[in-house]
């Protein structure tokens, strides 16, 4: 049988035709098309994934808003540097407090326009641009009916066990893995590289965001997780589950607060007002604690679930502002860096 | 006299073409370079940079040394046993070159993951866990991928022994052990370090090994670096550094690799007659554990994600659809761009031209994280990089998988010259006449080889896309690594048999077409 050119030709170009479209398609859907306002929402994988707090805040707030809500899963941070004006960002949610001060030097965002005065933070805010809508101390998580010894330091977890392991996050890709670098930071000084370099051998890997880390740990790859000491009410509340517990170090815990922040140039200026308004909501509110998992900033404490009363607590928290953190960020990152790569 | 004056105008036709991509290709690599030149700033590395240059070098020399030590046993004993399935396992050993990495991952983590069947199997005799995260992990990858391309150089090395020395040795009554030390042995010392070379060199660019199983800074190879300082700190003055220092790594390697003989890896395999002798005893025991032990390694990664995958593909998300469709975009674009600038290439190095087997074979000094950041660093002051990022992949995939289709169609395409020059010149061919029956016909094997080994090759590529893309623009590879990231193993498994189904199925049907055409 004879192939000849004339045959094969047509369907090659028409081939081409159809992978133009294929391959210019999704730049131009979005918008084009959709009749309803779209509100786009940068945030943080482990923010939108099906287990994250994402999809809830999506349905609630789509409910009362007449608009499409569509996050856009990314490095926060490293994004907004990148697009600069150009981002497609209308809000930008899940920016952790140790990270405001470079998103604050994009210059992108707006004035959040909310009454502060109602906050039962534990600390004292009065930033106008980033607004909390959750916070909770850093801390280690694992499985007591596997890690019968916890340990209740800094140092007891260097002295761990040669086969037990310990997943942490990339402070410059995860807000996670910043905070412990801020934690070790603020327990050790000047003598946090020198912790690094001990703790290492303990350390399975490093992860680029959150959720991979956690994986590792409810998939037993690793025998604790950096995460926050909130996180067994997630296990309580979803999986009936009380053997995911914080270990609680003695040192003091480091304090986080996630933020939300609207951009200034956004196409969709009162969508975005209100959805920053719809924040601080009771709605909003008491979804923070059952789907985000972490303490509300604006909530009556009888509206919280039973469960967080049964979570392990901090003797006290460890905090730095925004100007410390400007201060010894790089430092404290370039340490963890150095005794890392040895 | 038109006879005589139509070849010329085809030969200078040919040339022509060859010098316009030619010029488009070296643009293409050094628009970026120049575009990394200029910014730029210090010479001098850091502490992380300097660990992930080491680590780079180290992971490519345990990778190389280790693939070729473990696939001495499997070679040997692939040349001397006969057995049902051994042409098969032979032909298999091919896959992993087209076998996209993510999938790769995925299955060892299932395998060798600290809660995988390994770890099980070592749990159960009291032995310490291995762990797959660091060095162990990213080698381990390193060996799945490239001991089957050891094996079939080494394999091709015993073949090419002439039979008549083992029948000399025989009945000079040589034990197994002389036939080792004077045949088997200068053999492999003239395969072994060329096969290591090219393992090495492979691996100095390793990108999605070290991104799923490197682990932090202690695992970072240059190329991974190269993507944490955009992505991470958008600091591209750093990503500029490391970009030059990872071009200059692959550049050094290419140029000792120029200068040394390499062994073939394709075409191993012919069911000759004859082959080294095949002693018995625990020779034939060694050999069956040797073969027994490679299929399994590489069976098993493979085996838990189809068994992990196959339920999750009812409810695959639409997501995983789309990244399909823009991932046979792009291959089938790149394959179509790749291939036929190769045979342009291939047609003017026929005709006795040097240079064009240059260009062709340029791309390999580059990286993708090398040329994306060059072009990262160009595009990212007027357009949005998510936005180019398609494009892009597409482009960088299509130049760097150029010097694979040159190198399998120039031989083909020289023998054509000299076998079809004389006649398609007396005949009065014109251009496109000798294009269409002489050319394609001729060379649609080699063609449908190399289109279908490019197609799976960019259908899996998860690297340049990484650094540009953002959520609606993934790839599937990228869609599988970011289903990883977020722990829906289960959907990340379903997801990468679609893609390994289809890098297959893209493959089989260029190759296959390419086997019809020749034999009509």
């Amino acid at each position: 049988m004879e192939y000849s050119i004339p045959d094969f030709l047509p369907s090659f170009f028409g081939e081409r035709a159809m992978l133009k479209r294929l391959l210019f398609i999704p730049l131009l859907a979005t918008p084009a098309w959709a009749e309803t306002p779209v509100l786009t929402v940068y945030a943080s994988t482990s923010f939108a994934s099906e287990w994250g707090p994402g999809p809830a805040i999506e349905t609630a707030f789509e409910a009362v808003c007449g608009c499409d809500l569509q996050y856009r899963t990314t490095e926060l941070i490293p994004s907004l540097m990148l697009e600069g004006a150009r981002t497609e960002a209308d809000v930008v949610i899940g920016i952790s407090t140790d990270e405001t001060l470079r998103a604050r030097a994009t210059g992108l965002f707006s004035p959040h326009n909310q009454d502060l005065g109602s906050l039962t933070l534990p600390v004292e805010w009065t930033d106008n641009t980033f607004l909390p809508f959750n916070y909770g101390d850093t801390a280690f998580i694992y499985d007591n009916t596997k890690l019968t010894n916890p340990p209740t330091d800094f140092e007891a977890l260097v002295a761990l066990p040669e086969d037990v392991k310990i997943v942490i996050q990339d402070p410059r890709s995860s807000g996670a893995g910043l905070a412990l670098v801020l934690w070790v930071k603020s327990v050790y000084g000047d003598q946090a590289e020198a912790y690094w370099q001990r703790l290492a051998p303990r350390i399975l890997t490093v992860t680029k965001g959150w959720s991979e880390a956690y994986g590792l740990f409810t998939s037993g790859e690793a025998d604790m997780v950096m995460s926050y000491i909130t996180s067994p009410a997630y296990h309580m509340i979803v999986e009936q589950d009380e053997t995911k517990v914080a270990a609680i170090f003695s040192e003091g815990h480091y304090f986080t607060a996630e933020v939300v922040g609207q951009i200034a140039g956004t196409d969709q200026p009162e969508l975005a007002q209100s959805f920053m308004d719809f924040v601080l909501s009771p709605t909003f509110q008491e979804m923070i604690p059952r789907v985000n998992f972490g303490f509300p900033v604006k909530l009556d404490p009888s509206l919280m679930p039973p469960e967080f009363a049964k979570l392990n607590l901090p003797p006290k928290s460890l905090f730095y502002t925004e100007a410390e953190v400007a201060a010894i960020q790089d430092e404290a990152i370039a340490e963890w860096q150095r005794a890392l790569s040895q | 006299m038109a006879a005589r004056i139509k070849p010329v105008m085809t030969d200078r036709a040919v040339i022509w073409a060859a010098t316009g991509l030619a010029v488009a290709v070296m643009l293409l690599l050094l628009a970026p370079l120049g575009a990394l030149g200029l910014s730029f700033s210090a010479a001098t590395l850091t502490v992380a940079e300097g660990s992930a240059l080491r680590f780079t070098l180290w992971q490519s020399v345990l990778s190389a040394g280790i693939s070729v030590v473990l696939a001495v046993p499997v070679a040997r004993a692939l040349a001397r046993r006969r057995f049902v399935g051994r042409e098969v396992l032979i032909a298999t050993l091919g896959a992993p070159f087209i076998l996209p990495v993510i999938v790769a991952v995925l299955g060892l983590l299932a395998v060798f993951g600290r809660a995988g069947w390994v770890n099980g199997l070592l749990a159960t005799l009291g032995l310490p866990a291995f762990s797959i995260y660091g060095l162990q992990g990213v080698v381990l990858a390193h060996v799945f991928f490239n001991m089957p391309l050891a094996v079939r150089m080494i394999l091709h090395g015993w073949q090419a022994i002439p039979t008549e020395r083992f029948r000399l040795a025989q009945s000079l009554g040589f034990s197994p052990r002389d036939v080792q030390r004077h045949i088997e042995w200068p053999m492999l010392r003239a395969v072994l370090p060329g096969a290591a070379l090219v393992i090495f060199v492979i691996c100095l660019a390793s990108f999605a090994v070290a991104l799923t199983l490197g682990g932090g800074p202690r695992a970072t190879t240059v190329e991974l670096a190269i993507y944490q300082a955009v992505r991470f700190d958008f600091d591209l003055p750093t990503a500029a550094r490391l970009a030059l220092l990872q071009f200059g790594l692959c550049a050094l390697a290419f140029l000792v690799a120029a200068r040394v003989a390499l062994p073939s890896g394709f075409g191993a395999g012919g069911g000759r007659i004859g082959g080294p002798p095949a002693p018995g005893g625990w020779h034939r025991a060694g050999d069956v554990v040797a073969i027994t032990l490679a299929a399994l390694f590489f069976a098993l990664p493979l085996g838990a994600v189809v068994l992990r995958g196959v339920p999750g593909l009812v409810d695959l998300p639409g997501q995983v659809w789309a990244a399909a469709g823009r991932s046979l975009g792009i291959a089938l674009a790149s394959t179509a761009v790749s291939i036929g600038v190769a045979l342009v290439f291939a047609m003017a190095a026929a005709r006795g031209r040097a240079w064009p087997a240059l260009a062709a074979t340029l791309p390999l000094a580059a990286s993708s994280l090398v040329l994306g950041t060059g072009l990262f660093l160009l595009l990212q002051p007027y357009v949005r990089p998510s936005s180019l990022a398609l494009p892009v992949t597409f482009v960088i995939n299509a130049a760097l998988s150029l010097p694979f289709a040159f190198r399998i169609l120039a031989p083909e395409a020289r023998s054509l010259y000299t076998d079809y020059h004389r006649l398609s010149q007396s005949l009065g061919l014109t251009a496109w006449a000798r294009l269409r029956w002489v050319v394609l016909p001729r060379l649609s094997r080699p063609l449908g080889f190399a289109a279908g080994l490019v197609a799976a090759l960019s259908m899996g590529d998860l690297g340049v896309i990484a650094l540009f893309a953002g959520d609606a623009e993934a790839t599937l590879p990228l869609i599988v690594h970011r289903l990883m990231g977020a722990y829906r193993m289960d959907q990340a498994a379903a997801a990468a048999l679609v893609l390994v189904a289809l890098s297959f199925t893209l493959f089989w049907i260029f190759d296959h077409w390419g086997r019809r055409y020749a034999a009509a």
